[in-house]
């Protein structure tokens, strides 16, 4: 790649006088040679000569075993870690020094003492690899490790070192909230494994002690099968001794730390000892001292104290426990949980993911007009999921779906609730092939450089990692603050001459230095990033996966899906809803009308145009045979995400097109008129319903506003309630008394008939709505046209606040003018540019902007006001 | 209009309105364009009272008592107590403490009678076992006593002592109940009004009937007081009386007949409500009368003694409730749900053609020779006869509207029998009052 100061000595260097030439054409010495990897449509990508495809967690551990190892990646895919070496990334990750070191008999005592050690935080990188990594550290208590203790580090891996070093903070927080779920689930586990080994040690007492007085009495006081047995005895005593002391100490933990005060630890569960991939059994084990404690060759399953049989040769038989057993059952899910949320926060280019913050920071400042239009982002409810991270869970919080995320087998039934909640999501995600094919090449290459670089000599692999910052463990609590990357520790054990700056090109300024070069946010403003928007990582690979989205349907890709919000449905309702019909078909059916070129050459755009359409297809298909519910994501009471928004948008642009009155229904919604869609095919109406969902103000954060399918008739307060009505066309008489209240209830409506292709609503004649609904529009995709409806949007909350908080306009300069008021307010709408029609929209935004300004209760819908206009309505047809 | 919603699927006739009456959506002159919905009611609400500028109650055939701020919406206070449904209500103002106050007075099927404080939501007073269900109550103000119509006339002071009572009349019983001068009451017993006569001396109270009007043909439907010298009775049959407040004489008497004047098909369809002619309700502001005859309209000048205007079929069915207006509009609400507003314009000039509301006018039938002075007339030559026209209906209700009342520019409330309470507001008022409200918000948090 080109760096910018050559273009510019390029520039300077030209001959401008000297003849004519055409200034746009670039002198072909001058050209900006081609980016290398072609077939890699992304030049942003920074992933061209890292081995593996996008950004993952590593989670590793330091064994007393085998050391270091890799245990698990996240996402845990195999093709996203491609060619990367794990082993010897986590050697590298874990051959940083890390203070755990000190932990067992600290001189002058005599009893094992635990240390709560604090995480720490370091970025490391390691350009040989490519590859830059978060590295958090820290420990777990294990009984039966050397010194109780196993090292453990979670990596955040990216090719990029900007976007380790500029979210630095967000990284660190994240990873922090899930190390502080990992300990205390494992100090959780730790203190029950102690109580139960007391137990054995006390019923082991007690039967020695009975043995020693039968032998006592049988042998006389001074045999050696009486001194054995006290000596016995002696090192059980003292064994129990130290548990006890040891059982203290991790108990006595709450007391140190403020948020564990209200830890209420339920009754235990036996801990599940299925033997998992993750252990290695090993035949090399250092046996410590304390051979009582660490010989116990079984776990203890359950309260029954067990004999423990003194010097137990097996020892070198032990088999550690896995991670997943070192931690409580309720919080290894929920630590699992979050890793997943970091790995899909920080998905995708830097670019991206720091405009996504600055934008969050600034909705969040903008929360009076906010709700109006941008998508619900619940402050409180980040505060419900920082706390359920920062205190100590109930159990019961953790939904039964977050449970598949640990690795467990999923049942049939979880299964299909992932399906049926997110059966958008499927038809994009399951694109999402295999990256060998195409990041092979690249990989084979990039080695290549690497052992072209490595024949210069220029660097030895030992000096390829370097321990880019390593920032003293604070309180985690105080990476809030905006200071931390003034504690960065630089130590660069590279020979700087020597690397090659294609490899690092940034190594050396001062940004890396500077972890944080951008405005650092809140960090729990953690931000979830779309992968349809994305333009990083994920992009390219989709482009060679598309032949093989069947396979892809299957329970893998599934299994990935995001965690199911806790707010959620129950799921068991939505699995009864999913029985009805199968999700499967609709994904086979997806993969098998699309177009087999789309292998080639064509742009992302272009195929994800196609699955976009083809799954709009499908969803129309299933409409027929079975209940449909593709057709709309906005089942009501679920959560809407901007996903379903932009899928939203493209059914949108779709209505636009076909309708010539879509200006019309548009503005009936954002005058704030209820329009009903009224239909005899269920699938139809939600569709239009999701269509049409994206103009309405105010949506709610459960679309709570939307009605998409309403069988009986409607009242008054339904009209006020919601704003788009999804209505049944019933041709029996019971229909009737619908088609009364539609009548009855004419002058608050507008009727937009699916079946007939008809719109009654009042006129609308104005421009303003033209360029967000022309039916000649450029615009492709649906989630650019949302991006575009949105913008429209934005500026019309921008101006109905301008109205509503304009001192002038409101209030009355005498006390008897009212009259003047109500002029001066359509001249102020007038001079915004708005015609009659227009300052409706305004005024009813405005009315929405005071209402929430108010907080008026939403409780009692009677509370509430529902305005309108008497205006004839028209019939419109196609 | 509404055909192309069924989508071509035959004709159908249950809905569909009579086009004279269809006022379209265009309402200029309708300034309410903002209503709120109360709920709180289980059963049809019946009855309205307003107990100062801001506050209403309502109550109905559940036997609660709710207590409403109209500029909010807020319901203040509930009123639990009555175990059947609520026959009468009435507001009382009396001074206590030197301070006036104001109570409610309500009645109920279950026999009992209640004082309400709005405020507090107390129930102040309450009187059981009565002999038979009261169907009005009024307020004697200048005397300091109320009085409760029932089988029998009760007298009552302000601490709900019976001072006395009458005999017993008839199982019809008062249905209706006016103050007159000189202590007099004129109360309605199904075809007799009674005028009773109240002797309030140191020692006792006691109430007499004096008099017995038996000029109506049917029951009496209505009765109203219209000013110190009139006041005025409606009969089943559309008889409409008015009688001098002194002296109990007849001082105009007309019978309305909504006649049908053309033989065609339509008639045959409404043979049903061109039997209905009942006078359901009065209303008049001192001068103008309006009464709601059936389905039709009817405004009286009490001192010309001549029809101003009236309209056949106003409503779709029965008007249950009417008010004259400030501005010389008329409101009604109907069995049909809905709420008309209208207006008195003068009639365009004879040549043209009138509107079909027009036609069949010529209802009003004097009874000559019966009583004297009773005007008989012509309607026609009326001079002056100026025409209702509907300028703006208020739709919401799903079922009949049962009565309303009018807080002026704070808006109206109405009550029907969906349990629903509306309260319908000038949205341009509305919004400007919210507007300021916000501002002064801002003022007191110091900005946004």
């Amino acid at each position: 790649m080109i760096a910018s100061p050559d273009v510019v000595a390029f520039t300077k260097d030209d001959d401008f006088g000297d003849s004519y030439t055409d200034p746009c054409l670039l002198p072909e010495e001058f050209s900006v040679p081609l980016f290398p990897h072609a077939a890699n449509a992304n030049p942003w990508t920074k992933t061209s000569y890292a081995k593996f495809s996008k950004d993952f967690i590593l989670i590793s551990e330091f064994s007393e075993q085998v050391g270091p190892q890799p245990l698990l990646t996240i996402p845990d895919d195999p093709r996203v870690c491609g060619t990367f070496d794990l082993n010897y990334f986590s050697l590298r990750i874990m051959s940083v020094d890390y203070q755990a070191s000190f932990v067992g008999h600290p001189p002058g005592c005599s009893y094992p003492k635990l240390n709560f050690v604090e995480d720490s935080k370091v970025v490391l990188g390691d350009s040989k690899e490519g590859a830059f990594a978060y590295v958090h550290h820290l420990t777990l208590y294990d009984l039966e490790a050397r010194g109780f203790v196993r090292p453990f580090c979670m990596a955040y891996i990216s090719a990029d070192e900007r976007k380790i070093m500029q979210q630095f903070q967000q990284l660190s927080s994240g990873f922090s909230k899930a190390s502080e779920s990992l300990k205390s689930g494992n100090r959780k586990a730790f203190a029950n494994e102690l109580e139960k080994k007391l137990q054995d040690l006390e019923y082991t007492r007690s039967v020695l002690h009975k043995e020693t007085e039968l032998q006592k009495m049988n042998n006389g006081c001074y045999s050696t099968q009486v001194i054995e047995k006290a000596n016995e005895l002696a090192n059980v005593e003292k064994s129990i001794y130290e548990h006890k002391d040891l059982l203290r100490q991790i108990t006595s933990y709450p007391n140190r730390k403020r948020d564990t005060d209200h830890v209420q630890y339920e009754p235990e569960k036996p801990v599940e000892t299925s033997i998992t991939d993750h252990t290695f059994p090993s035949t090399h084990s250092i046996n410590g001292d304390k051979g009582i404690e660490t010989d116990s060759g079984s776990q203890q399953l359950s309260y029954t104290p067990q004999l423990i049989k003194a010097k137990s040769a097996k020892c070198f038989d032990k088999r550690l426990k896995t991670l997943e057993e070192l931690c409580d059952s309720n919080f290894f899910p929920q630590t699992m949980d979050q890793l997943n949320l970091i790995e899909k926060t920080f998905r995708g280019d830097l670019c991206f993911i720091s405009t996504s913050q600055i934008d969050q920071a600034l909705l969040s400042k903008q929360k009076i007009t906010s709700f109006l239009f941008e998508e619900e982002r619940d402050w409180e409810e980040e505060e419900n999921s920082r706390n359920l991270y920062d205190t100590d869970h109930n159990p019961h919080i953790a939904p039964p779906s977050v449970s598949n995320l640990s690795g467990e087998p999923m049942s049939l039934e979880s299964y299909a609730t992932c399906v049926e909640i997110s059966p958008h999501k499927l038809d994009l995600e399951s694109m999402e092939g295999p990256p060998e094919s195409s990041t092979s090449d690249i990989t084979q290459e990039t080695s290549e450089e690497a052992v072209d670089t490595e024949t210069k000599g220029s660097f030895s692999s030992d000096r390829s990692i370097e321990a880019l910052g390593n920032v003293s463990p604070a309180n985690p609590n105080s990476f809030v603050r905006r200071s931390t990357h003034e504690v960065c520790t630089v130590t660069l054990s590279v020979h700087q001459g020597d690397v090659a700056s294609e490899t690092a090109p940034d190594k050396n300024s001062p940004s890396l230095l500077d972890v944080n070069t951008v405005d650092v946010f809140e960090t729990d403003n953690l931000v979830q990033i779309d992968t349809a928007c994305c333009m990083g990582q994920d992009g390219f690979i989709y482009e060679e996966s598309l032949p093989e989205p069947v396979q892809q349907c299957g329970e893998d890709t599934v299994v990935k899906q995001e965690p199911l919000s806790l707010l959620q449905g129950d799921p068991a309702l939505q699995v009864d809803y999913i029985f009805g019909e199968s999700a499967l078909p609709l994904c086979s059916s997806l993969g098998f009308v699309l177009p087999e070129e789309s292998t080639s050459v064509l742009s992302e755009e272009m195929v994800r145009m196609n699955v976009e359409d083809v799954s709009d297809c499908t969803s129309y298909m299933s409409t027929s045979t079975s209940s449909d519910r593709a057709g709309s994501p906005f089942t009501y009471g679920s959560l809407i995400t901007l996903k379903q928004k932009k899928k939203a948008g493209h059914s949108a642009l779709r209505f636009i097109r076909q309708y010539p009155f879509a200006q019309q229904a548009i503005f009936c919604i954002l005058s704030g008129r209820t329009l009903v869609v009224l239909g005899a095919e269920e699938g139809t109406v939600r569709k239009l319903v999701n269509a049409l969902s994206i103009f309405v103000p105010n949506l709610g954060k459960y679309g709570e506003t939307v009605q998409p399918w309403l069988t009986t008739s409607f009242q008054l307060t339904d009209l006020h309630r919601w704003k788009l009505i999804g209505l049944q066309r019933v041709a029996s008489p019971a229909g009737s008394s619908m088609l009364h209240s539609l009548s009855r209830y004419s002058r608050y409506i507008g009727i937009l008939d699916c079946d007939n292709k008809t719109l009654r609503c009042p006129p609308y004649k104005g421009t303003l709505l033209g360029h967000m609904a022309d039916h000649r529009t450029q615009i492709k995709r649906g989630s650019t046209y949302y991006l575009h409806v949105q913008s429209m949007l934005t500026q019309l909350a921008a101006k109905a606040f301008l109205y509503t908080f304009c001192h002038h306009v409101h209030l009355p300069i005498n006390p008897d003018d009212q009259g003047s008021v109500a002029l001066r307010r359509t001249n102020f709408l007038l001079q915004l540019g708005f015609t009659e029609e227009e300052s409706q929209i305004i005024q009813f935004l405005s009315e929405l902007i005071k209402q929430n300004f108010f907080q008026w209760p939403l409780k009692g819908l009677g509370q509430s006001v529902f305005s309108f206009n008497y205006t004839t309505s028209f019939l419109y047809k196609i | 209009m509404l055909r192309w919603i069924l989508g071509g699927r035959g004709s159908q006739g249950g809905f569909e309105k009579s086009a004279a009456l269809c006022i379209g959506e265009e309402q200029p002159k309708n300034r309410f364009t903002e209503l709120q919905v109360l709920k709180g009611h289980f059963d049809i609400v019946r009855f309205l009272v307003q107990i100062d500028d801001f506050r209403f109650a309502s109550a109905g055939d559940d036997g609660m008592v709710l207590v409403w701020n109209v500029e909010t919406g807020e319901r203040l206070v509930e009123l639990r107590g009555h175990t059947q449904q609520i026959t009468a209500m009435t507001t009382y103002a009396f001074i206590k403490g030197g301070r006036s106050h104001s109570a409610i007075i309500t009645a109920s099927s279950d026999r009992t009678l209640s004082l309400w404080d709005p405020d507090t939501g107390n129930r102040l007073q309450t009187v059981s076992d009565l002999q038979s269900s009261v169907k009005c109550v009024v307020v004697l103000d200048h005397l300091d006593v109320w009085l409760s119509g029932a089988n029998e006339l009760c007298v009552w002071n302000r601490d709900f002592q019976l001072q006395c009572k009458t005999v017993h009349h008839s199982d019809a019983g008062i249905t209706a109940m006016v103050s007159l001068s000189k202590n007099c009451i004129a109360a309605a017993m199904d075809k007799e009004i009674v005028i009773f006569k109240l002797n309030l001396s140191e020692v006792e109270t006691t109430i007499l009937a004096i008099r017995h009007l038996a000029d109506h043909q049917d029951t009496i439907r209505s009765l109203i007081t219209i000013n110190d010298e009139l006041f005025a009775s409606g009969s089943h049959i559309g008889e409409l009386i008015l009688w001098d407040a002194i002296d109990w004489t007849i001082q105009a008497y007309e019978h309305i007949l909504w006649e049908e004047p053309t033989v065609d098909s339509q008639s045959e369809i409404r043979m049903g409500q061109q039997s209905e002619m009942s006078i359901q309700h009065m209303h008049s502001d001192g001068e103008l009368l309006t009464a709601a005859v059936g389905s039709g309209l009817y405004v009286y000048h009490t001192v010309k003694k001549s029809i101003v205007a009236y309209r056949k079929v106003a409503h779709d069915s029965d008007i249950l409730h009417t008010m004259l207006l400030d501005n010389g509009r008329v409101m009604s609400c109907s069995e049909d749900g809905s709420i008309r507003i209208w207006e008195l314009q003068d009639l365009p000039l004879a040549a043209e053609p009138a509107s079909s509301g027009f036609f069949g006018m010529f209802g009003t039938f004097g009874r000559s020779g019966k009583q004297a002075g009773a005007p008989t007339k012509k309607l026609l030559e009326v001079s002056g006869l100026r025409s209702l026209e509907l300028i703006g209906d208020l739709i919401g209700h799903s079922g009949a509207v049962q009565m309303f009342v009018n807080f002026g520019v704070k808006g109206l409330v109405t009550c029907s029998a969906d349990h629903l309470l509306i309260v319908w507001k000038d949205g341009e008022r509305e919004s400007q009052l919210r507007s300021l409200a916000l501002f002064q918000k801002l003022e007191q948090s110091g900005g946004l």
